[in-house]
């Protein structure tokens, strides 16, 4: 019986290989994270940040203001520091604050995101290497994954692909010439 | 190791943990209990002081980030004899009714008159967004168009 089992182990592991997805791309993966709520959060398209695990509108009518960063009672950093603050659960990183209308995802496809952001005249006049360390190195972005307890004290959700695994994609998609899939 | 500021005008220095709100080490340690703790969320605004000019929600401010800085609480708005046209017109428009948010009303409300001196009721809407269980938000508005006129 043990040696028909021996004999049959190598086939058993043939077959579970080929029933393995294959490994997600690069850019799939860098895009499960920018299409994560805690990005997605503050890439509104309309003029109001959201909040919390269901995305709603940011309490207390708070505003992107003119500069995305809040109106001049009610800014990002009257609430906001530059780092999370497990007290209050109120969540922070450095130069907190809304992305600009002209990078906002809210609505978009995945690629559409994508072509948005390796767009100059949308992204802040960014070069691809310089989009590559926006995301693998601003802290801001890198929030998204230490990002805090809310204000029962309960973690925030942090997106499904690791910071080394986000990184290492960026790097991946970008070193093989970013290319955008058609949808 | 001390954390130094400026407070109305005057040096302060505490021994709290850096991590401490703001607004303890304002009201518990210094003493100036006009700052309000509502809901220690940062979501109400009763604890809303000011930090080199700006409106800050010091129950979420930790003390350490306050080194060198400039805290201005409602004590230091005015004084009895000389109020700030904030302070005058809530007193003319007889605005509070438990009294208990009203410093953060006011701190936020003096933080829009500098960037914002002729507010519209849409400017009202969208900077003033503290909470005011007594509801004194029409006596609110009233005495912020008030203190506009009086800071000409």
């Amino acid at each position: 019986m043990t040696r028909h089992l021996l004999v049959l182990l190598p086939f058993i592991a043939l077959i579970t290989l080929a029933t393995e997805p294959p490994p997600p791309a690069p850019f799939d993966t860098m895009m499960e994270v920018l299409t994560h709520k805690r990005c997605m959060n503050c890439h509104p398209s309309g003029d109001k940040p959201r909040q919390g695990e269901d995305s709603h509108l940011h309490n207390f009518n708070v505003q992107r203001g003119p500069a995305n960063h809040g109106v001049v009672a009610v800014q990002c950093g009257s609430c906001h520091q530059s780092e999370n603050n497990s007290y209050s659960g109120v969540p922070g990183a450095p130069h907190w604050a809304l992305a600009p209308k002209t990078m906002a995802w809210e609505g978009l496809s995945r690629a559409e995101i994508a072509r948005m952001m390796l767009d100059p005249e949308k992204n802040g006049g960014k070069s691809l290497e310089e989009i590559v360390t926006h995301m693998t190195e601003d802290e801001l972005v890198l929030w998204a994954f230490e990002p805090g307890v809310d204000g029962e004290g309960q973690p925030r959700e942090k997106p499904p692909v690791s910071e080394a695994d986000f990184k290492a994609a960026v790097i991946a998609w970008a070193e093989a010439g970013a290319v955008i899939p058609d949808k | 190791m001390p954390t130094n500021f400026n407070l109305n005008g005057q040096q302060a220095t505490t021994e709290a943990d850096p991590n401490s709100p703001l607004l303890w080490v304002i009201r518990d340690e210094l003493g100036l209990k006009g700052t309000k703790f509502g809901c220690g969320k940062a979501a109400c605004g009763a604890c809303t002081l000011h930090v080199d000019g700006k409106a800050v929600r010091s129950c979420s401010y930790p003390v350490k980030f306050i080194e060198g800085k400039e805290v201005t609480t409602i004590e230091g708005l005015g004084t009895p004899d000389n109020l700030h046209p904030v302070q005058q017109a809530w007193k003319e428009e007889i605005v509070p009714q438990c009294g208990y948010c009203q410093p953060g009303f006011m701190m936020a409300t003096a933080a829009m008159l500098k960037e914002i001196p002729e507010p519209t009721d849409e400017d009202i809407d969208n900077n003033i967004v503290n909470v005011c269980r007594c509801g004194t938000y029409y006596r609110m508005r009233k005495a912020i168009h008030r203190a506009s006129q009086l800071s000409k």
